[in-house]
């Protein structure tokens, strides 16, 4: 947690919430600027080792965006990765971190305000916990797993 | 293959609660394939355990790695150097890996799975047992279904009298009863004659019940 503002990691679908993050600025939307944001081609392809590696890196936060039920572009690719968001909700709670530093949303592309409002929401709710699991240097750790994914 | 399941993560980190220097070594064969203790699981496993002992305060040095099959002393010999660096080692193989790695090196060799049946894959996530490895192989006779590992009572003569009337044990409800399996496959093999033919009682000394188990091929054999 930089300046008391928490660092947020997001893992967001092509075809639907990196276009809702994309619509939001153009529709000049305020959003906090400390998520940062992972282009996945489907949030199919999100594996548990992303997200335990961002929280390594120093993330305060990590949240998935996929597609609505029923709207994957791979047909399940979201609903796949929410059961694996699920199960690393149990690990982290076994490894005495938050479970709520971990969440997975529903949006559309054309949902701008909604990605808006979650980044506000996500971050309000790291706000009101204990910084960093596992706090790092600078922004370096985060920057690293954002390099890696790209 | 051989199919384990991951130890619970707690008791994981109370076993390497004495540590600050290990390596997590996988394997890259059953377990691998299991989804149990290959590389990917390494890293996992590693990631969560650094996570939770930073929570702790006592952060741990964990080297990660896997090797192509640890049952054999040839592939672990590579890692000799890297393994006689660390105050312990938790390996992500079935028993015989542990076993291996704790007849060649002098430090805690710890696992991380709990290794459970010789299986096979019923869909993606899902193994089932198959075989118990019971030293006298039946399958021949039985349409190649084993009624020692899929009937829960190692029954050699026909089902008992708990199996329902959809065909699956009473035991394990979801699974079907072996010996329905048998006498449908037989059916289809035109084979259901063989099933006149009576077992007698099992001789269960080649199983685990005659002491721990050995082969020896003297051919194969190397003078030393």
């Amino acid at each position: 947690m930089t300046d008391g503002e928490p660092k947020i990691v997001a893992f967001c679908c092509h075809y639907c919430a990196f276009a809702a993050a994309d619509l939001a600025g153009v529709l000049r939307l305020k959003y906090p600027p400390n998520v940062y944001i992972i282009r996945l081609p489907c949030t199919g392809k999100l594996d548990a080792l992303y997200l335990l590696k961002a929280f390594e890196a120093g993330a305060d936060g990590v949240m998935v965006a996929g597609c609505l039920e029923g709207s994957c572009h791979f047909i399940s690719g979201n609903l796949r990765a929410k059961k694996r968001v699920a199960a690393v909700k149990d690990l982290l709670a076994k490894l005495g971190i938050e479970p709520e530093r971990l969440e997975f949303f529903h949006l559309s592309s054309a949902q701008g305000d909604r990605f808006a409002q979650i980044a506000r929401e996500m971050t309000e709710r790291i706000r009101n916990l204990s910084p960093s699991p596992s706090p790092q240097e600078g922004e370096a750790g985060v920057r690293s797993v954002e390099k890696e994914q790209l | 293959m051989i199919v384990a399941d991951q130890k619970p993560i707690e008791e994981i980190l109370q076993m390497l609660e004495p540590y600050r220097r290990v390596l997590f070594l996988g394997c890259q064969s059953c377990v691998a394939v299991c989804m149990a203790g290959g590389e990917k699981e390494v890293g996992l496993l590693a990631a969560a355990v650094r996570l939770a002992r930073k929570q702790q305060g006592r952060p741990i040095e964990i080297t990660e790695g896997a090797v192509k099959r640890q049952c054999d002393d040839e592939f672990n010999e590579p890692w000799r150097e890297i393994i006689e660096q660390q105050e312990a080692v938790l390996s992500l193989a079935c028993g015989v890996g542990v076993n291996k790695l704790s007849e060649r090196f002098d430090l805690p060799i710890l696992p991380a799975l709990n290794t459970k049946f010789f299986g096979e894959v019923e869909r993606q996530g899902v193994w089932v047992e198959v075989c118990a490895g019971c030293g006298n192989c039946i399958l021949h006779l039985t349409g190649g279904i084993c009624p020692i590992a899929r009937c829960a009572k190692n029954l050699l003569n026909g089902p008992c009298g708990g199996v329902r009337a959809d065909g699956t044990c009473e035991v394990s409800p979801p699974r079907p009863c072996a010996w329905v399996m048998i006498y449908e496959r037989l059916g289809r093999l035109n084979q259901r004659k063989s099933l006149e033919n009576i077992f007698a009682a099992k001789d269960w000394s080649s199983d685990r019940h005659g002491g721990p188990r050995r082969r020896i091929r003297e051919d194969m054999v190397l003078e030393t």
